[in-house]
């Protein structure tokens, strides 16, 4: 099997080796650089490996999802240690993000220990500036008042937690879509806080560039299993006139791109435990594989976009 | 004016029951591990995302009992708030209501609300 896929994503379909290949990874993180109005991804490995130095004028940061502390079944018994060494690649970095973004679920059952043994193990990262946002698994039983109290520090969080910063030119918008969910439904914005978007972005020019980010995809990935957001439209709608809008989410456990007009979707891999591709197992959760794969089923993946052009070029590779 | 359409009429029938139910004390909720000894025939199985059997018939005053046999933790959240909701149960964990009013009782995972179930309570 190739090393690297290619994605043509003037399409919508999903190359299906691409994804295959993809879900299978876990304990990585993307890291994220904006230079010049180009945004792309690429992993931690490789920046370590390729000893590739950013320049002064870059912005860069990393998106981390799907930690699971806790979690100690057959996928993955030691989620604390493949966060760990998530962490470890961050530190190996030649030049350190400016800042982390965890898209939700750092916890398996919302338990204070496992919030504990979280921060506790985050302590070891170089770069400590830290943006998150809940997953489901974060607000089980409080409807999220303890994430709140310890997450939500370095920010202006309106309602359940959403929030927005600005960074060297780049507008970034923290979602939460975890909560007060409706039987039958999938994951939920609510009117109170598409009210809030609808305002927070209506003074930006439509040249700054968007990012958004939220645990569950705020695309239809694959609704039959909860996989999307059921008014996620209503919060696109309010930046389709913006050039240039990324959405990153978890949630999935595996990579998934897509790109409409100029908005441009993609799912990052989890630190703990792959799930299955839609559709291929009787439901979604934790996918085993065996023991000594798991760690060479870190991946990367390299992304970039210009803004305003709908064509995003793709490169994954596994790390094996 | 409102016309009492079978839907209004449903929705009139639930809000009765739940009005009943809050002097009754109809559903009442427990929690427990699986381990524990448990007399009740009215199983719930959580598995694979969904309740099996999806619609359970129950007498009044019988014991109902889901049990998450999962990797992911679940709940059972009355859709019409007639019952106590369960905290999120971990693998092989049980939540036990007993049933009371008779009636229609709908319930969801609130973690995962794709997953929803119904309890027909009879005399």
């Amino acid at each position: 099997m190739s090393d690297y896929i290619s994605h043509d994503h003037e399409h919508d379909d999903i190359d299906r080796r691409g994804f295959l290949q993809c879900m299978a990874w876990a304990g990585t993180g993307l890291l994220w650089t904006v230079s010049g109005g180009v945004l792309a991804s690429r992993t931690l490995a490789q920046i370590a490996k390729a000893g590739e130095p950013l320049r002064a004028t870059d912005l860069s940061f990393l998106q981390i999802s799907d930690s699971h502390i806790g979690f100690s079944k057959e996928a993955n018994k030691d989620v604390t240690a493949t966060f760990q060494i998530a962490l470890d690649r961050i530190n190996a970095m030649p030049t350190p993000p400016s800042f982390l973004i965890h898209t939700g679920d750092i916890t398996q059952l919302s338990k204070p220990e496992e919030f504990d043994t979280f921060d506790q193990v985050l302590k070891s990262c170089r770069t400590k500036d830290v943006f998150y946002v809940p997953g489901e698994h974060d607000v089980l039983n409080d409807g999220g008042k303890l994430y709140r109290e310890r997450y939500l520090k370095s920010v202006e969080a309106k309602g359940s937690g959403w929030y927005s910063f600005n960074k060297n030119g780049v507008h970034f918008i923290g979602l939460v879509n975890v909560l007060d969910l409706q039987a039958g439904g999938l994951g939920q914005l609510g009117d109170e806080q598409l009210e809030w978007l609808e305002a927070d972005v209506k003074g930006l020019g439509s040249s700054t560039p968007i990012v958004v980010f939220a645990h569950i995809p705020l695309w239809a990935v694959y609704p039959q299993w909860g996989w999307g957001t059921s008014d996620s439209e209503r919060a696109l709608g309010y930046l389709k006139r913006f050039g240039s809008v990324t959405v990153l989410n978890g949630h999935i456990h595996q990579v998934l791109q897509k790109v409409e007009g100029n908005i441009t979707f993609h799912t990052a891999m989890s630190t703990a435990f792959p799930q299955p591709a839609p559709g291929t197992a009787p439901s979604p959760g934790p996918m085993k594989v065996p023991a000594e794969k798991l760690r060479s089923m870190l991946g990367l993946t390299s992304v970039q976009y210009k803004q305003g052009k709908t064509a995003l070029a793709v490169v994954d590779s596994n790390l094996s | 004016m409102t016309t009492l359409t079978p839907r209004n009429k449903r929705i009139a029938l639930l809000c009765a029951i739940s009005f009943l139910n809050l002097s009754s004390v109809a559903l009442a909720g427990e929690m427990k591990n699986a381990d524990s000894t448990s007399t009740t025939q009215n199983k719930i199985e959580i598995k694979d995302f969904a309740f099996n059997p999806q619609t359970l018939k129950v007498k009044s005053g019988e014991k109902i009992t889901w049990i998450n046999r999962d990797e992911e933790p679940h709940t059972v959240v009355s859709v019409e708030k007639q019952f106590k909701k369960s905290t999120a149960l971990d693998t092989d964990q049980e939540f036990t209501i007993t049933a009371g009013v008779p009636g229609t009782y709908t319930y969801f995972c609130s973690v995962h609300p794709k997953m929803t179930g119904t309890i027909v309570v009879e005399k």
